[in-house]
């Protein structure tokens, strides 16, 4: 019986300089956020993140690791604008791939089934077409239709929070939305999957219906048990956003003396003192 | 009708009766008056339209505008992303977006002002306006009609607009339908030769001159211009009692 469990330094180990790493979840919630904030202390660089954007995408241009970044949006959903990355891309210090929502889902789903591109209809008319010349399209064999060929997300790596995980890397959503998490699995070369709590095989069920043990530990090579690892995001049921850490984090992009205390305060310090200083289990 | 209704709630009207003939699809609304909107027009004569939480469910009964997250809900389905998404391409949607920017032929943006390699303000990205626009039908809700927001041409398009889907050829228009565009000075559509965008009607108190001034292209003014509808008492009823009683929706339009 494989036992996969890992810690985030081990994770963060796996990846290298230039790596294109999908990040799941969905604007300010449930992000493996533990991941990200070892990643910050990492002296990796050059990355390409691929997500639904939320704080990860922000805090990797603060970081100044990022190189590009492909996503439908980037939010922190209760504040709506992302500071961080607002900056950087006002600031052209960071390459952007800006794809309609449903595209980047087709995407993953065209790397997932090891297709080079799928068809479909958003995108047509908008700036996503103009802005992305390589996109392109593709003429019905069936009909007279021509469809935007949306190009395969393909991954090195995915990185993903879950509510509950096995050792062996099944993966267990309780919240009302697993998002999109299922696809970046199967879009990467490899992932990792953190979550709230590692629980025996058979205690699935005692947590939720068979329909939420969403990933199959065919698509992942690593568990992190990482209690609290997606604050300030939140990790619906096991706990909501942090509104108050939130704000302190986007109110860090005022300043570069503000971008350090924050970084000071919650990223170079251990997981362990950060879990201490949220007040885990409160 | 009711004489006294304010200014948000005869906008709420207003959104309400983008929905009318909609059927059973689902109304997607952004934004609280587009959100009390949808849910009036559920309650009142459109009453097969499907709504949700704006999260993850669609509900057979209203919540008001700020129902705490843990408050109980009458769940009829389930609507996460991915359902979405399914939905949107399949057409059984009709979506009331924002709009930073939107020029007369319905071309919408949310993406970012200035040029999109290096902008002057990044705002949240096109987010979904791409898929919905050639997928459904979808109208917009502007609070502050103004020169910066109904500009001759947009920055980025996010949402397309009739002359862009018909460049982009008959896949891209073949389910596009931009219908109304809501605003606090009144009701626009594109029931034009062209497809340019037309006073549909103007909210009590509004002029042509007024609102022409306001926007930033030449607007098609019909030979007589109505008057935006008033809300019923049971509309008025429904809007203060049920669905906003916290009166959330003055702080999109100011009584005033």
């Amino acid at each position: 019986m494989p036992d996969k469990r890992m810690t985030e330094a081990e994770v963060v180990a796996e990846l290298r300089d230039g790596m294109t790493i999908g990040i799941a979840g969905w604007g300010s919630r449930r992000k493996p956020m533990s991941i990200v904030r070892e990643i910050l202390r990492s002296d990796l660089r050059d990355l390409t993140v691929v997500a639904y954007g939320g704080p990860e995408i922000g805090l990797l241009c603060a970081s100044g690791q990022l190189r590009k970044s492909v996503y439908g949006f980037v939010s922190l959903d209760s504040i709506p604008l992302e500071p961080h990355f607002r900056n950087a891309r006002q600031q052209g210090t960071i390459e952007a791939t800006e794809l309609d929502e449903g595209m980047l889902q087709w995407g993953l789903r065209a790397a997932a089934m090891r297709v080079d591109f799928l068809p479909c209809r958003a995108g047509l008319g908008s700036a996503v077409a103009d802005n992305n010349p390589e996109f392109a399209t593709v003429r019905s064999p069936y009909g007279d239709d021509e469809y935007l060929a949306m190009p395969a997300l393909r991954l090195d790596v995915a990185l993903l929070h879950a509510n509950r995980a096995d050792a062996r890397g099944n993966a267990q959503y309780l919240g009302p939305d697993w998002y999109f998490d299922d696809l970046f699995a199967m879009a990467a070369d490899r992932t990792f999957v953190s979550c709230e709590r590692i629980v025996e095989p058979g205690d699935f069920l005692a947590e939720g219906p068979e329909s939420t043990i969403r990933i199959n530990r065919m698509y992942t090579e690593g568990v992190v048990e990482a209690p609290w690892g997606a604050h300030f995001t939140h990790c619906i049921p096991d706990y909501p956003r942090d509104e108050q850490v939130q704000r302190e984090y986007a109110d860090s992009a005022k300043s570069p003396e503000a971008w350090a205390a924050f970084r000071a305060k919650y990223i170079d310090i251990p997981e362990a003192d950060y879990r201490r200083m949220i007040g885990a289990g409160r | 009708m009711s004489a006294d209704a304010t200014l948000s709630e005869i906008c709420a009207v207003a959104c309400a009766e983008a929905w009318r003939g909609s059927g059973e699809v689902l109304a997607s609304p952004i934004g609280t008056i587009p959100t009390i909107g949808a849910r009036l027009a559920a309650l009142t004569f459109e009453p097969d339209l499907v709504y949700g939480d704006g999260d993850a469910v669609a509900l057979a009964a209203p919540l008001p505008i700020g129902a705490p997250a843990d408050a109980p809900k009458v769940v009829e389905s389930w609507l996460p992303f991915g359902k979405m998404f399914d939905i949107v391409w399949s057409g059984k949607r009709h979506v009331m977006m924002g709009a930073t920017q939107i020029d007369r032929f319905g071309n919408q943006n949310i993406a970012c002002i200035g040029p999109w390699d290096r902008p002057k303000a990044q705002l949240l990205g096109v987010r979904g306006a791409p898929g919905n626009t050639v997928n459904h039908p979808t109208s917009y809700w502007v609070p502050a009609h103004g020169p910066r927001v109904f500009v001759a041409t947009v920055d980025c398009v996010s949402g397309v607009g009739y002359d862009r889907a018909a460049a982009a050829g008959p896949t891209a228009s073949r389910y596009h339908h931009v219908h109304h565009v809501v605003s606090n000075k009144g009701v626009f559509d594109f029931e034009t030769p062209d497809h340019s965008m037309r006073i549909r009607s103007l909210h009590p108190g509004v002029t042509v001159a007024e609102v022409q001034e306001l926007t930033g292209f030449p607007l098609v003014v019909p030979a007589e211009v109505p008057t935006t509808r008033s809300p019923t008492a049971e509309e008025l009823r429904l809007i203060r009692e049920v669905l906003d009683p916290a009166g959330a929706r003055t702080a999109e339009v100011p009584d005033p």
